[in-house]
């Protein structure tokens, strides 16, 4: 029933803007009655359902100032959210695509103020007046020429860059001696395993998983008794790393922004992605880009009354897999190969966890 | 063709009515109807998006039974995000859109009586508004809706396990669209034939106004890939019901292994956007389309580069059916396949910013006539150029890794595909009211409808694209579980306002539009002075359009201001004068 009321609400408003609508369109006029006297009354302005040359004037000069409005948003978003968006990639792999971006994103900004410039200033340069004659110009192949052509150079650039990006970025054939770790994504929680001494993962499959084996090792593969299950992933800096992807329920995806990594897991296939740390978490923790966005958020929390935040690497779902999708991650640690090393030395191995 | 028309009751005029121009009125009407719907849900969850986990009366008013303390919970959340999704690019900004005006102008803008096929025509939206009672009634099942995301990944969508939405919800989910593919092709083939034969003498396809071009070219789309969808939903139905395992293999959920082998998620996604890209232009398409009508007809210029417009339609098109890949880039399949899916779709920003460049240019020394219409078709132009440049960082494969089901992702498309279509659709129904209702919309109203939603469409969705750049992804019911993404909850709170600010303005047009059906001022023959067929019909709208004998046509469809005339339009029925010459 609150529903209704609300709707009601929204209506009378729309109803009272049509009515005051309405009201401004009464005018005072100048009328002569019958003695010939002129006498002053209210009339109903017939407004012409058509736009008249004051409308032009009017809505002409709106859009120019809507455009200064607009370029006004994407300076604001431009420099003023810089600092909001992710820092510097944490991942050697990732400086490609942050140069990328960078080139894309200064040429989408050139076109993008160039071309709304244009058609705003347009709107308003060529606002209609009743007398003036619009300029028959149909076609020019001179012209069309031009942007098609530009385009297609400028495309073939960004294009060539991309493909070269994207191979760079997802080959993984001839990486030396990566340290190879499984990703295993569930409904609503992400587990991994190290391949350990062999460097070698022993095969998984939902049909081995039973109490403690939560990942499904087939525990007669002899690549799986040294593998070493975890709870939160540790990387070494400066090695290159190959993530094998596997989920037991629905579709995952493995994000971790600060390394621009990204992959879905998919059941029934495992899937990969590599890339090499650059940064450890402490290194990262002193950059000033994330000093400043760590005490925008701290301010942010210490308002809400809530415990401050220091920065971590994340692994976080960026596939709808379910309702605590909002809540699936995992903390990720970047540390010197010294002490990865000890650490892992330190974990179990899957033969000493299940039995 | 009038005269042995057979009586009218009110049931065969108003239901059952197999005159296109009532036809396209009924689309419109369930559009809009769905579109209210589909905005409302969109006001419910960017308030928890705003404000996570509060409660809001306007939440228990409209949700009642689901949540009673106000508070929405995660399933109900991504239940909105879902249906939204659903309803706003199917049934307002397919049917909606596409049914409304190619059955109202290709009739009328061809010169022919009716469709070629008035009954299919009527089956087609009859079917559409069954697929639409389906879908409103799948909002009240007792699991809620269908809540994997408008793209209904399986294995998400086909386990009620894993979600609750994907029991009861899903399978009306599947049926409404179903019945929504086939309405949808009915249509579609009704389009085509009449296009291909029944253009008036004269009327050869270069002489076709671009409308005509736009919304032939889409359903020539239609046809082509929503049959690919149809299949997609029948095997996912398969799945659900029937125990085979076309997308699901190695499954372990609630503590049990199931039974399924040997399938593919992947597939699945394959064949959804073999239909999803397409679905893209079979929305936008007609709003260009509308546009490039409504932009010639108040610059009083002829549209620049008619051929060129033709071509960039025809090559959007055909590029749109080889990309689908790019929503693909990180799902698991082989890299190389995502190389050739960023050369291929990098390569439609070519025929896009051909059709950018081309209506700038038409504005040059025009006279614009700023009329509502034409204020949305600046405004689409302006959304399609802004969300179109950053699908050059999105058909990026290296690019997508990052910015991949980001909000980066949903302000991309909802600019260039969500609030480019709606604006031409404001523009066909501001622009071509008259020749619906007989009535004029009222003028102010319309102009305080634009500049309020042009406003919020850039606020809410502007800021959106950096949020995206800050790594957050879409479809989170809270963004609080991350540390991480505190500082940017200020920004969502004022995107979140902008979108109440635009929801509410569309009151505004929802009032002009209902009232001035009942109370507007009365139609003139030809409002907009414009130069295509429709507006020599007489604004009684009468069955067979035509009193007497259809007009034939001489010349094409953008004389506008052409030398050697004293007015400044000439129509398509006025026979070329001695020695001028055809542009």
């Amino acid at each position: 029933m609150l529903a209704l009321f609300y709707i009601f609400i929204a209506v009378a408003i729309a109803l009272g803007i049509w009515q005051v609508n309405k009201l401004t369109s009464f005018k005072r006029v100048t009328l002569t009655n019958d003695k010939n006297e002129k006498v002053s009354a209210i009339s109903r302005a017939d407004e012409n359902p058509i736009a008249t040359d004051k409308d032009n004037d009017i809505h002409g000069k709106l859009f120019l100032i809507f455009l200064i409005g607009f370029y006004v948003l994407m300076g604001y978003c431009l420099f003023f959210m810089n600092d909001m968006m992710l820092p510097e990639s944490a991942s050697v792999e990732g400086e490609h695509d942050d140069n990328l971006f960078l080139i894309s994103f200064i040429l989408i900004g050139i076109v993008q103020f160039a071309t709304q410039g244009l058609l705003f200033f347009f709107s308003y340069k060529y606002r209609g007046i009743n007398n003036r004659k619009a300029l028959f110009y149909a076609d020019s192949h001179k012209l069309e020429t031009i942007w098609t052509t530009i385009p297609t150079i400028v495309l073939t650039g960004l294009i060539g860059y991309g493909l070269w990006t994207w191979n760079t970025v997802m080959d993984l054939s001839n990486a030396k001696d990566p340290l190879v770790i499984e990703v295993y994504a569930k409904q609503f929680q992400w587990e991994a395993r190290y391949a350990g001494a062999d460097n070698t993962l022993g095969r998984g499959n939902v049909r081995n998983i039973k109490g403690i084996n939560t990942m499904g090792v087939d525990m007669t593969d002899v690549n799986s008794a040294d593998d070493i299950p975890v709870r939160e992933l540790h990387l070494p800096k400066g090695r290159k790393i190959v993530f094998k992807f596997r989920s037991q329920d629905v579709l995952h995806s493995a994000y971790m922004p600060h390394f621009r990594a990204q992959m879905n897991c998919v059941p029934g296939m495992v899937t990969e992605f590599g890339f090499t740390p650059k940064f450890t978490t402490e290194e990262m923790r002193v950059q000033e880009e994330t000093v400043r966005k760590v005490d925008r958020i701290n301010k942010v929390r210490k308002a809400k009354g809530e415990e401050a935040y220091t920065f971590d690497y994340l692994l976080l779902c960026n596939k709808i897999c379910g309702a605590s999708h909002y809540n699936m991650q995992m903390k990720i640690v970047v540390e010197e190969e010294a002490a990865f090393n000890s650490w892992l030395a330190q974990q179990k191995t899957i033969a000493e966890v299940v039995k | 063709m009038s005269e042995h028309h057979h009586k009218e009751t009110f049931v065969t005029k108003y239901i059952f009515s197999q005159d296109h121009k009532m036809i396209s009125k009924q689309f419109l009407i369930t559009g809009i109807i769905m579109g209210v719907i589909g905005v409302l849900m969109s006001m419910l969850f960017r308030l928890q998006i705003a404000w996570p986990e509060h409660s809001f009366s306007i939440v228990e008013a409209f949700l009642g039974g689901h949540q009673t303390d106000g508070v929405m919970d995660p399933d109900m959340y991504l239940a909105l995000v879902t249906i939204h999704g659903t309803i706003m690019v199917f049934f307002v900004l397919t049917a909606g859109l596409s049914g409304t005006f190619s059955n109202l102008l290709i009739p009328l803008q061809i010169g022919a009586r009716d469709m070629a096929s008035g009954f299919m025509n009527m089956i087609s939206y009859w079917m559409f508004f069954i697929s639409s009672i389906i879908m409103v009634i799948s909002l009240f099942v007792e699991a809620g809706p269908a809540s994997a995301g408008w793209t209904i990944y399986p294995p998400l969508s086909a386990l009620p396990q894993a979600i609750p939405g994907s029991g009861m919800g899903m399978t009306l989910w599947l049926v409404s669209m179903a019945i929504f593919v086939a309405s949808s092709l009915i249509g579609s083939l009704n389009y085509i034939v009449t296009i291909l034969n029944l253009r008036t003498k004269g009327m050869k396809m270069t002489r076709l106004p671009l409308t005509m071009w736009a919304f032939f070219i889409t359903a020539i789309i239609g046809v082509v890939s929503f049959p690919v969808l149809l299949s997609a939903a029948l095997l996912l139905i398969f799945d659900r019901s029937f125990g085979t395992s076309f997308y699901l293999s190695d499954i372990f959920i609630s503590g049990e292994v199931l039974h399924y082998q040997g399938g593919s998620p992947v597939l699945f996604e394959h064949l959804f956007w073999f239909l999803g890209h397409p679905e893209v232009y079979i929305v936008l398409l007609p709003a260009l389309g509308i546009t490039s009508e409504v932009i010639a007809t108040n610059s009083r210029k002829p549209i620049f580069g008619y051929r060129a417009m033709i071509g960039s339609i025809m090559a959007i098109a055909f590029l749109s059916t080889i990309v689908w890949g790019h929503h693909m880039f990180i799902s698991g399949m082989n890299p190389f396949l995502g190389s050739v899916f960023t050369f291929t779709t990098l390569l439609i920003a070519i025929p896009s910013a051909v059709k950018a460049f081309n209506y700038i240019t038409t504005l040059w020394k025009g006279n614009l006539q700023m009329n509502p219409a034409m204020l949305f078709s600046i405004g689409l132009v302006s959304t399609f150029i802004t969300g179109g440049l950053t699908g050059i960082v999105l058909g990026d494969s290296a690019l997508d890794i990052n910015v991949h089901d980001t909000y980066f992702v949903v302000a991309h498309f909802h600019l260039v595909m969500g609030v480019s279509a709606i604006y031409g659709m404001f523009a066909g129904v501001y622009h071509w009211f008259p020749k619906m209702y007989g009535k004029m919309m009222d003028k102010t109203l319309g102009y305080w409808h634009f500049w309020i939603t042009a406003i919020a469409a850039y606020g809410v969705f502007f800021p959106m694209h950096f949020i995206g750049l800050a790594g957050l992804p879409r479809r989170y019911y809270t963004n609080t579980a991350f540390p991480l993404f505190d500082d940017l909850s200020d920004v969502n709170v004022v995107i979140t306002l902008f979108a109440l600010l635009g929801g509410i303005a569309q009151i505004i047009f929802l009032v002009n539009f209902f009232m001035s059906i009942f109370k507007g001022k009365d139609a003139v023959q030809n409002p907009w002075k414009s130069t295509t067929l429709e507006w020599t019909t007489p604004v009684e709208r009468i069955h067979g359009n035509w009193p007497g004998k259809i007009p034939s046509v001489e010349r094409w469809a953008y004389d506008y201001s052409k030398p050697g005339h004293d007015v400044d339009f000439v129509m398509q029925d006025v026979p070329l004068k001695e020695g001028e010459e055809e542009s």
